[in-house]
Order: C-alpha cells, then structure tokens, then sequence
C-alpha cells in the first residue's frame, strides 16, 4: 500500500524516572509483563505491517531496544533500528533517518502507544482525503481512580489539554493547541474560520501520535524549518496553520496545473481535475483554493490536514506519566484485556502456573502473576500486576499496584497504589503509598512512605 | 424504425434529424450550427425555424439514404401517411397535407418556438394534449413490442443475443417497411387492445422470472445447437416473446424476407460479435438469491451486513446496512495485499460518497486503473495478456462491492478489457504498459473531455436570449453548458430543482449565483408550477439506453414528463460512451439503492425525526432510490458529441461508433 512505518520508540524519558533506569528505556517499561513496545509492534503486525524502522534516543538504549526485538520477533518483523542523538525530537528523529523514507506516505506511530485503533484506519482516511497529514485523536482517558493510583505531583500540577478545532464533519483539523499554549489565550486563526465557517472547538480529544504524513511534504517542511523540533508542537500546529496558504510543493498534478498556463478550458488536464471536483462534495479547502468567484486563474494552495476520531469503544491511551503507566497496567488486565493477548482464568486473573501461592493466600480478579513468583502466606493481591521471579513473603497486602521482576518484598509489607521497578528489595513491614520506587534500591524495614518517589542516586 | 418513428409524440423536433458519416459531422461540429449551416434541412421542412434540432444534414440522396439499415429522414416520410387519418384530432387535420408528407408537422410546434408558451397555444393544448396522451400510452406499449428487442425484459444483461437478434430484425423491418405501409396501420390497431392491458403485468417480478427463465432455457438450447439452429432458435425466441405479448407478424417476416441478407451481414461481423460476447459481464447478482448472496459474501472484501426490511419489488437489488463499510474497509487497509493504492482509495472514495457523478466516477476509476497498469509487472511463468486481465477483474469486483458500477464504467471497463486483449503479443512489457496508459488516457480525453466540450458546443445553440432553462439536480455537463451560453453573453434565467436527500442542486446554484446568472432554486414538489414559465429544461444522463430510456438520478423521470405535459423540449445532455446497447423498461430491474437513512432522517429537525427511531420495525420499508429511467417519449432529444438525435436514434450510436470504443 506504500506506506513505511517509522515507530518513534523514545530513549530514556525525563518525566518517567524513576521508572525508567540505564537498564530499561522508556519502551520496554512492562506493561503486563510485555514491553510497552511489543503493544505497537503488535498491533503493527496485526495489520499485516511488517517492515518497520524503530527509531531509539540515544546508542545505548537502541541496543537494548534491538535486542530485544530480535530476540521476540526474529522471523516475525523486519525491523531496523536506528540509533539518533538524544534531546533531538520527534521532529529531529525523522530528519536524521530521513534518507530511509521512500514511500509516498510515511505512519508515524509513537512507540508508547496502546491502542486496538486499527493504523489501517488512519492510513485510509489519509489516502481517501489526499492528506498532507492525518492524525489521529482519541478521547481524553478518564485518570480513573485519581485518589487511588495518584503519582507524583510534579505533572499533577501541569495540567495537560489539548485544543483541537475540527470542522462540522470532523474530517478535518483546524486548529490545535496544546500544553502550556493553553493557559495563555486560544487564538484562533481567522482566515480559515471565515472559509470553514463554522469550527467545533474540543478539549476532550487527545493526540494519539499516529500520523499519517506525505513524504514529499514532511520531508520538505523538515529540511525547511531547521528549528521545528517535535511533530506534535511543531509540525502539525505549522501544517495546520498554513493550510489555506500553503507553501509546500505538493507532487503530482495540483503543482503542474498551478505554475501552467492561465488558459483553464484549453487545458485538458485542468478541465479533468474541474471535473473531479465538481463531482465530489468540496471541501472548503477546494472552495478556498478555487478564490471567492469560484474561478480564480491561478488557484490558491493548500492542503489538507484531517483528522481519524478514534470511536469511544476502542481503547488507546499513551505511556507519557507514570500515572498513564498504573492506568495502563490497570486497563491492560482489566477492562481493556483484549489488548494483552493473555487468556484470563475463570477467576478473571493470569497466574502463571510456575508461580507458587502459599497458603491462604488470594489473587483477586484483575490481576497478573508472572512466572517463577513465590508467595508466602497470607498475602492478598488486588488489582496488581506482578513480575517474574518475585520473591514475596507473608502477610504481604499489593493493592493497585506494579512490581515488576525479581523483586524482594519482605514479610508483613504494604504496598498501595505503587510502581515497584525490578530487582528491588523491601524489607519487613514497609509500608509504600503512592510511591514509586527505582530499580535496585533498597527499602529499609519498617519505613513508611507516602507519594514519595525513591530511587538510587545516579553516579 | 417505422413504428416508433411516427408514433412519437414529439415528432416536431426530432423528425428531421439526420445521422450521417462522420466527415459531415465534423464540419459541423467547427462552425456554429443553426438553420444557415444545415441547408438540406430548411429545404426539407418549411417550418422548420432556428429552433431546428438538427446538427447533421442528412443523406444528400434519399435513394442513398434508403439504403442504408437505420435512416431517419428517409423513414419519417413514410409512415406518417397512414396513421394521420386514424387520428381525429381537428388540429391535425388542420394541418396541411403537405406539411404532413414532407416533415410530419405537428401543430405542437408553437409550443416550441420563441415565443412565450403560452401565448398562443391554448386553443390546441386541451384537444391535442388529450390525444396525445391517450396516444401516448399506446405508443409506448407498441415501441417496446416493436419486436426489435426481444429480450428487453431479461433483468440480467444478456445483451449479446439481444444485439444480435437486433441486428437480424433490423435489416427485414427497413426492407419490408414499404410494402406493410398501407395496411400496418390497421394491424397495429388490433393489437393495442391486447397490449395495453398488460404493461403492468410485464412489470411483476413472478412473469419477469418466468420470462428469464424461458429465455435462460432458450440460450442453453441455441448454444448447443450452434449456429444451424439459429433459425429455430428464433421461433423459440418468439415463443417466449409472445408471453410478453409481442406483435407477430413483424417476426415472421422477419427472418424469411431477408434471411439472405442477414447471413451476409452476420458473416461479416462474427469476429466482433465474438468478442463482444466474451465481453459482456456474467448475468447480474440477484440479491434476492439467497444461497448466490452467501457465496458472494464468501469473497467478498468488503464485510456487508445486509439490509433488513427491503422493499419486496428491490429485494434484487444489493442493499447494506450504511455504516458498516467504511470502517471494515478502512481497518482493512493494510491487509489487501493485491489491491493496488490506488484502485483502493478510488473504491474507498466511493464509499465514502467522496466521489459522486457517472463521469466523475469513471475518470476516477480509469486513473486508478492507469496508476495500477503502470506499476504491473508480470509475474514470472503467466502473460500479460492473461494476467492483467484478471487483476483488473479483481479490482472491478472490489469496486462493485464499494458501490454498484454504473453503465459508463462497465463501457469504460469493456474498452480496458478489449484493450488489454488485443495487445500484440511482440510487445515488451514496458511497451504494452505505455500504450495501455496511453490508451486510457484517450479514451478519458475523447470520450468525456472533447465529448464534453462538442455537447456543450451543440447545446448553447439552443439557449436563445429571453430563455427559461430548468434543469435537475447538478449534471456536470449541463453545468458546462450554462456556464458557456452566459460566457456568450447570452440573457436567461435558470430554474434549479432540487430534491432531498442530497440536494445537489444546491452546489450548481452557488456557481451560478456567483458567476451573476439569474437562478430560481425550488425543490421537485413545485415542479409542475414553476414549469408554466420554463423554456426549455437541460437534463443529465446517467446512461441512456438503446430503446431511448434514459437512466438518471431519481425525479429525473418527473421532471421530463411534467415538461413534456407542458410541451416544453427536453434535452438530455449525455456523453456516447454512456450509451448501452441493453434495454431498460422500468426502473425495477436494474436501480441501486441508497442509505435508507437519509430519507428518513431530516438533519436538524428533532421535532420530525420520530421516524428515524423506527427504522428496525418490522412493517417499516424505506426506498432509498438512486435512479429512475425516463421513457422516451417525454424527452425531446438527446445532446451527444455527435450530434443531436432523437431517441430513436439511440441503437444507431450504438451500432456504429458502440464498436469504436473497442477500436480506438
């Protein structure tokens, strides 16, 4: 279908620490015991995408990242990683692999992305507009259980909105504004809102990063703005912008017909493509283009940046905080299990069957055991994903939260609403709320925490 | 011909013109046309005025032109004789014999002059409308017994066996049409009686299906015999058609008086024949076929939930729950491996309703179809030939299961096909790629581009200053020729009916209005009022069929009998590569059906909608229908790219630039 696929996997990202660590980048954070990665990957796969370019911040973390992919899809993907300098950008990303992009059209999809949105979807809706860009919006994830899984309060406080102006047939995208642009006044572009008329202003959709761009187009407004640094600040905000005077050279028969002669009627290209959209509902972009009489000689240039709405019944959430990364381990095992490709037991949870319970010791439903676990006695389990190899003792209580593998919880622990990353040791009776605790690091026994965030210091 | 010629109502328009080779049209095509340019025809009739249809002379001689197998001019003399005094209207009778013999005047003419309609008309409207009407009715019946067609009523296009019976009974009907003059007129009169009563019979779906099944058996039958048995197989033939009431006498004589000349003829023509009949698409789905409509879904690309609660008379007709589509489609996007980028954005574009408009949607489609051509490559072991034949059969099916194709793609598509088969096999690849792109691209020039541009160029001439056009929806060269007549400087008005649920009309009017023509927007109920101050009404065409229907958008069929009833001229501006050899009846047999949805839902009228909560009920049908097919008695003429003609003249395009497609 000429598409490539480039998956924007990140390196290790400044707002997930201590989550992330040198060991483990931002993509293979476990989201029920898989990568994050693998849920793109997958849903890639799925749909019959099986060359991809994964591109990876930083040496280092790429290497982690290869491996791993070549480990788990050896004869499954053609994938190819590439390593790009860190603190570049989405923006910057691509302009460092741009001599990979063949293809009319390139999907970026962002590697922290769990969705069940078919990318087929965006992909067509792009070709049937004849896009520059398509996005793909999806409704705003309700923070469920704030009270309960709340995380740090650094990204508490920045509040994150993004205002997305649509036009009455939610096809295409007029406006967007996002972050910290929000708390300053929301400037609306004129120009457009006098061609389309009418614009439906959202706040409760989010941008999903699954782009669909032109090549030609992306490749052209990279090389121009040097200073463009992410697609979703940058980029779409500028394509969306200067979509009713649009600067790019865009191939193919709307350029030629452009620079031609002024004789339309004598022009039987030009009487063709009059045709063509005479015949199909114009969009305000062809009104515009065709000037306020309806037959300018030289029409004016655009392009045409759409929007996919994903439906409401599909699930799709991104690991940006570690707040989404609880709501998505929650989901994950929960209300979205279809996403996980895990068969749930009757009890609506997975043990794995090497894993080893002590006596009087429950797993309630929506919860993961991963295998080798021991539990002591006594211990509940709520709502909790647990990683391989932990190593847990009695009277343990893990409610909302994640431990991930090799994990040593002492007897007579609490944990509540916290991330717990690998090869971490909590002695006896420690008792953790709301806190995430950083690879390696040792809980001392009896200390109590509460929306702390602990982790070894980096040397 | 002679049947139908002078049992048309609207005889005054359409009774001069010509059909001539091509050398004569060209010339007219370059010059403006009018009464000064066609000498032969202002010598021919009297009365004829600049409002005169006629583009192309005709024959110089009419020894000549009588020895041709369809001509016109040589033909309307004729049989006017006998049926002028079976007519008692006064008004006739007051016109001059001489006007009878040469031209077949009607008084109906006024009507159809500069002047205002209604000024002076008054007197012979009660009398003669009257007559006409009850005259209509016959007519009709008569012209689709007429023996020429004997399939006409086969739902499936079994088109093939229809031409060639087309061409087997044309020949005997010009030859024999001298001597029957004198006493056909009484023959033809017996007959009414026994045809009138069972036009509505015809339309039932029990005999349709019993009249295709009798025929299905017939063609087995022909099939195994060969061409010996031609003959019998002809008796057959007659024998199914007389369940359909057809006219014997027409058919005996057929075959016997000229069966020399047919044998002639047909041996001269096999090759082609052959083709065509390799050509002609499979019998159409039934979707009232159960068991075919699951084995079709079993291929199918698209996954169709089909419609529940289907009119009982549409139950053939495919019908999907609307919504469903497009996101299967899309979802899909990836996973069509052999589908080629661009045949699947044209398919999802229909879809999606992107794309709309018989030219449109073909010129989309050939451009897709280039696009694939040009990234083809053969794979190894098979020939092109053989190859990309059945890829473009795969891209048409998954076109048709995004929307139902219209005439004007099948006739694009037969061109491909034919095309891509007579490519030499010397051809390198690369080469035979070109020269099919090629092809395609000139097939998209000269048949909708130029073709365009000549219609508009014969249409304009029939815009005078002071003029009331009317026209239906928005048909794109209608459009054009609007547009061209106010480039002129031309003075007229232009009345816009328009008709829920698309409200086409409305995109037409807003160019209009914005290049300063004076409009008058109305919707298809007022129709019949605003039709008292309209000149002329410029209608577009999906296809036109070789009996003279005219397949179009829905309420085209309305508008043209209104006109019709208040004597105002009809033009159908359609391009050629519209035209289909088949025959089309009624609008039953071969319709598409839209979203249900959209005619039971009013958009922003909450208070109305009630309807739409019901849709599920059981004893609730909704018809969302597309199309309609006008007959050929309210339309005036018809504007093609060569030339004007009546609809009677429909078979000889047909016939003889039909097969030019297939051999540019």
């Amino acid at each position: 279908m000429d598409f490539q696929v480039v998956v924007l996997a990140g390196g290790f990202s400044k707002t997930l620490v201590p989550l992330v660590s040198k060991e483990v980048p931002k993509a293979l954070l476990p989201v029920a015991n898989r990568p994050v990665l693998s849920y793109v990957l997958e849903l890639l796969e799925q749909n019959n995408l099986k060359d991809l370019i994964v591109v990876v911040e930083s040496e280092s973390a790429a290497l982690l990242i290869g491996g791993w992919i070549s480990s788990a899809y050896v004869d499954r993907l053609h994938v190819e990683v590439a390593a790009v300098p860190e603190e570049i950008g989405t923006a910057g990303a691509l302009r460092a692999i741009d001599h990979h992009l063949t293809a009319s059209d390139i999907l970026v999809v962002s590697g922290d992305l769990v969705c069940d949105v078919p990318p087929g979807a965006v992909a067509a809706t792009h070709r049937r507009h004849d896009a520059v860009v398509t996005t793909m919006l999806c409704s705003n994830p309700v923070s469920g259980s704030t009270e309960s899984g709340s995380s740090g309060g650094k990204d508490k406080a920045k509040k994150h909105y993004n205002i997305i102006g649509l036009d009455p047939t939610k096809q295409f995208l007029l406006h967007v504004a996002s972050g910290v642009e929000v708390e300053k006044d929301v400037r609306v572009q004129k120009s457009i809102l006098r061609e389309v008329g009418q614009m439906d202003i959202r706040a409760d959709l989010m941008d999903a990063h699954m782009y669909a761009f032109k090549r030609s187009v992306l490749q052209e407004v990279l090389n121009q703005k040097e200073a463009f640094q992410s697609l979703r600040r940058d980029v779409l905000p500028y394509l969306v912008r200067s979509q009713l005077r649009s600067e790019l050279l865009l191939n193919g028969v709307q350029s030629e017909e452009n620079g031609n002669d002024k004789d339309a009627s004598q022009n039987p290209k030009i009487v063709l493509s009059q045709l063509l959209a005479n015949a199909s509902t114009p969009s305000f972009h062809e009104l515009h283009a065709l000037g306020p009489n309806g037959f300018s000689l030289s029409p004016r240039k655009t392009h045409k940046c759409c929007v996919y709405i994903a439906s409401k019944s599909n699930y799709c959430v991104r690991l940006n905080t570690i707040q989404a990364f609880s709501d998505i381990n929650r989901d994950v095992i929960g209300d979205a299990s279809h996403i996980s490709g895990y068969s749930f037991s009757a009890q609506n949870n997975i043990i794995d069957p090497s894993a080893v319970l002590g006596s009087k010791t429950t797993v309630g439903p929506q919860c993961m055991l991963g295998e080798g676990s021991q539990m002591g006695d006594k211990c509940s389990v709520k709502k909790s994903v647990i990683g391989r190899h932990c190593r847990i003792g009695s009277n343990v209580k893990i409610v909302n939260s994640i431990v991930m593998n090799h994990v040593t919880i002492g007897d007579g622990c609490s944990i509540q609403g916290s991330v717990v990353c690998s090869n971490v040791q909590l002695l006896e009776r420690v008792v953790l709320k709301d806190c995430q605790v950083g690879a390696g690091f040792v809980v001392t026994a009896g200390s109590e925490h509460k929306g702390e965030s602990l982790a070894k210091k980096e040397k | 011909m002679d049947p139908r010629r002078y049992s048309r109502v609207i005889d005054p328009k359409v009774r001069q013109v010509g059909f001539c080779p091509r050398s004569g049209q060209v010339q007219n095509q370059s010059g403006p046309t009018g009464p000064s340019t066609s000498p032969p025809v202002s010598h021919i009739s009297p009365s004829s005025n600049s409002l005169s249809p006629v583009m192309i002379p005709p024959p110089r001689h009419p020894s000549d032109a009588a020895s041709r197998a369809v001509n016109v001019p040589a033909t309307a003399t004729t049989p006017l004789r006998p049926r002028r005094p079976s007519f008692d209207d006064p008004n006739n009778n007051s016109s001059s014999t001489e006007q009878l013999v040469v031209s077949s005047y009607n008084p109906d003419e006024s009507v159809l002059g500069t002047s205002p309609p209604f000024s002076g008309i008054g007197d012979d409207r009660d009398g003669d409308a009257e007559s006409e009407f009850s005259d209509n009715s016959v007519n009709w019946i008569r012209q689709n017994d007429s023996g020429r067609f004997p399939l006409s009523l086969a739902p499936d296009g079994r088109f093939d066996s229809a031409a060639a019976k087309e061409k087997q009974s044309k020949k005997p009907q010009v030859g024999s049409r001298k001597e029957r003059g004198g006493g056909q007129t009484a023959e033809v009169r017996n007959d009414l009686p026994s045809e009138s009563k069972p036009l509505k019979e015809k339309t039932s779906k029990a005999e349709r299906r019993a009249l295709q099944e009798a025929q299905r058996a017939v063609k087995a039958a022909a099939k195994a015999g060969g061409n010996k048995s031609k003959a019998a197989s002809l008796s057959a033939h007659e024998q199914t058609n007389k369940a359909a009431k057809l006219p014997l006498q027409r058919k005996d004589d057929g075959p016997v008086t000229s069966s020399a000349a047919v044998s002639e003829r047909r041996g001269g023509e096999r090759p082609p024949e052959k083709d065509r009949k390799k050509d002609a698409p499979a019998p159409r789905m039934q979707f009232d076929d159960k068991n075919r409509v699951e084995k079709a879904k079993k291929r199918s690309v698209v996954k169709q939930t089909e419609a529940r609660n289907r009119v009982e008379l549409f139950r053939h007709l495919p019908q999907y729950e609307h919504g469903t589509q497009l996101p299967d489609l899309e979802s899909k996007f990836f996973q069509l491996d052999p589908m080629h980028p661009s045949i699947y954005k044209v398919g999802l574009q229909y879809l999606a309703g992107d794309i709309r408009g018989g030219n449109a949607r073909c010129v989309a489609m050939l451009q897709a179809f280039s696009e694939a051509i040009k990234d083809y490559s053969t794979p190894p072991e098979k020939t092109l030939t053989r190859d990309l034949t059945a890829k473009v059969n795969n891209f048409v099916s998954f076109l048709i299961e995004c929307r139902p194709l219209s005439i004007s793609m099948g006739n694009a598509i037969r061109f491909l096909k034919s095309r891509i088969a007579k490519l030499p096999i010397t051809l390198s690849e690369a080469e035979a790629k070109s020269s099919l792109c090629s092809d395609i691209e000139r097939f998209i020039n000269e048949k909708i581009v130029i073709a365009e541009k000549v219609i508009v160029e014969h249409a304009v001439t029939k815009i005078q200053d002071g003029d009331v056009l009317l026209t239906y929806g928005s048909s794109a060269v209608v459009e054009m020729v609007i547009l061209h007549a106010h480039k002129l400087g031309k003075q007229f008005r232009v009345v816009i009916v328009d008709s829920r649920p698309r409200f086409e009309g409305q995109a037409l009017l807003r160019k209009l209005v914005k290049i300063g023509v004076s409009c008058t927007y109305t919707h298809i109920n007022a129709v019949s009022y605003i039709m008292r101050e309209v000149t002329r009404v410029f209608l577009g065409a999906a296809s036109v069929f070789s009996n003279g229907t005219v397949y179009s958008r829905v309420g085209t069929a309305c508008v043209a009998m209104v006109a019709h009833a208040f004597h105002v001229p009809v033009l159908v501006c359609c391009e050629a590569y519209k035209f289909h050899e088949r025959v089309l009846l009624d609008s039953i047999c071969s319709n598409e059906l839209g979203d249900p949805d959209a005619i039971s839902k009013v958009p922003g009228r909450m208070d109305i909608n009630s309807l739409h909560d019901g849709t599920n009920k059981e004893n609730l049908q909704l018809l969302n229908l597309m199309y309609d097919a006008t007959p050929p008695d309210y339309i005036s003429m018809i504007v093609t790219e060569y030339g004007m003609i009546p609809t009677t003249s429909v078979p000889v395009i047909v016939r003889e630039y039909g097969r030019e497609h297939l051999l540019i």
